[in-house]
């Protein structure tokens, strides 16, 4: 038989309810049932989870850092969308 | 060649100002490639670490120290695991490493060569093995590539109780009888000098340090992690009440530091070359593992294979 390597799989943990899912690595597995009880096994051995999330990796689509210019740029020289940039008087209160 | 040059100072600034490097960043290819090595030698020797300790588990003294060891063993399985990830985010395969490993190319760290002997040697591994890992491992928690950092941070917060659980071992037995302090001060001895060379070369033997430290892929030298390792190790084995075995070792009070004796290099050489005492057993229990599971990894893949090409049938 060809020798095939499982599928690599990110895994996205939810530490505790009200928290949101993060990403905490990667692992191999031959499907999706198996990602999760791997992931149990690698990333959760202390507790560190209440909730998993895995996809197969290939299926995420990541931007280029060489485009890091085009796309992130444009946000620099807009300083009017932060709020200290509104100069108002010191005895203004609650604003 | 000038546009690579101009690249590589533009790395080296990013570098400089203490910007971490993510994988699919540009890096100068001598940066990717010391990388993939470094990470995977330091994956393999977390999974070839297993087998040692592995010895012990059937044989532990107690429930509590089987339970504990166990444990110990899976979170290597797991480090390994942390590390291979990390390496494989700069293009090389997990194939390819496992096959790196089982045909000699890539090394693993020279300690898991030696035999473990007697039971007091999974509290002396626990202690020194461990307790040198982890001056290793908290320096790389600041490296300069993202997921190998992540990584060790993920593995520092679990490797505190491995040293911990080595320690208590053998306090235990030093507050023993008379033959399990000797016990664990013949482990002592068989494990002091081994894990003084895990810090690598003398910094003058080492070519690659100072590229390594300019990148900032080391933030210190073989030389000063294996210092700081003797500085805090010598107290705590005087709280065992155990003797280092190295008639040169004395506190210089100019220094600051404890002075000593000289390692024997030739036998750090001839265990990395793979004449060590175990060299052969390890990498033989390695590769049969990994050929013996073969029908497991084909017959999960061809399961989901099935399941998927039922799924794809029924839509």
């Amino acid at each position: 038989m060809k020798k095939e390597e499982w599928p690599i799989w990110e895994v996205f943990i939810r530490s505790k309810n009200g928290l949101e899912h993060r990403h905490v690595g990667s692992l191999h597995a031959a499907d999706a049932t198996m990602a999760i009880e791997n992931a149990r096994d690698v990333y959760t051995r202390r507790q560190e989870g209440v909730s998993i999330w895995v996809i197969e990796s290939k299926h995420i689509t990541a931007s280029n850092p060489e485009n890091s210019g085009e796309l992130y740029e444009p946000a620099k020289d807009k300083v009017y969308r932060h709020p200290t940039f509104y100069e108002l008087p010191i005895e203004l209160k609650h604003i | 060649m000038d546009n690579v040059k101009n690249l590589e100072d533009q790395f080296q600034a990013r570098i400089d100002a203490g910007e971490k490097i993510e994988p699919k960043d540009w890096m100068p290819e001598k940066y990717r490639k010391t990388h993939i090595r470094q990470i995977s030698q330091h994956a393999h020797s977390e999974v070839v670490g297993m087998l040692p300790e592995g010895n012990w588990i059937t044989r532990a003294p107690s429930l509590k120290r089987k339970c504990t060891l166990l444990a110990k063993v899976q979170d290597e399985a797991g480090h390994g695991l942390y590390l291979y990830s990390a390496a494989e985010t700069l293009g090389i395969s997990r194939d390819e490493m496992y096959e790196q490993l089982h045909t000699g190319k890539a090394k693993y760290s020279s300690i898991f060569n030696y035999p473990t002997l007697s039971w007091a040697d999974m509290g002396t591994i626990g202690w020194l093995v461990d307790g040198a890992a982890i001056i290793n491992q908290v320096m790389l928690t600041r490296t300069s590539f993202g997921p190998y950092a992540r990584a060790m941070v993920r593995i520092c917060k679990e490797e505190s109780f491995h040293q911990r659980q080595g320690y208590e071992i053998l306090l235990i037995l030093c507050n023993g009888t008379a033959v399990q302090k000797e016990m664990a001060q013949d482990a002592l001895n068989r494990f002091w000098w081994p894990s003084l060379m895990m810090f690598g070369p003398p910094d003058d033997q080492s070519p690659n340090t100072a590229q390594s430290v300019k990148w900032k892929i080391k933030r210190k030298t073989n030389d000063e992690l294996r210092q700081r390792f003797v500085d805090i190790t010598v107290p705590q084995a005087e709280v065992l009440g155990l003797t280092i075995p190295d008639p040169d070792l004395k506190w210089n009070e100019e220094r600051g530091h404890y002075d000593f004796g000289e390692i024997d290099w030739t036998e750090f050489w001839q265990v990395v070359k793979g004449n060590g005492p175990c060299n052969k057993e390890r990498l033989k229990a390695k590769v049969e593992a990994w050929d013996n599971g073969e029908w497991v990894r084909d017959a999960a893949m061809a399961y989901a294979e099935k399941k998927n090409a039922q799924l794809t049938k029924a839509i």
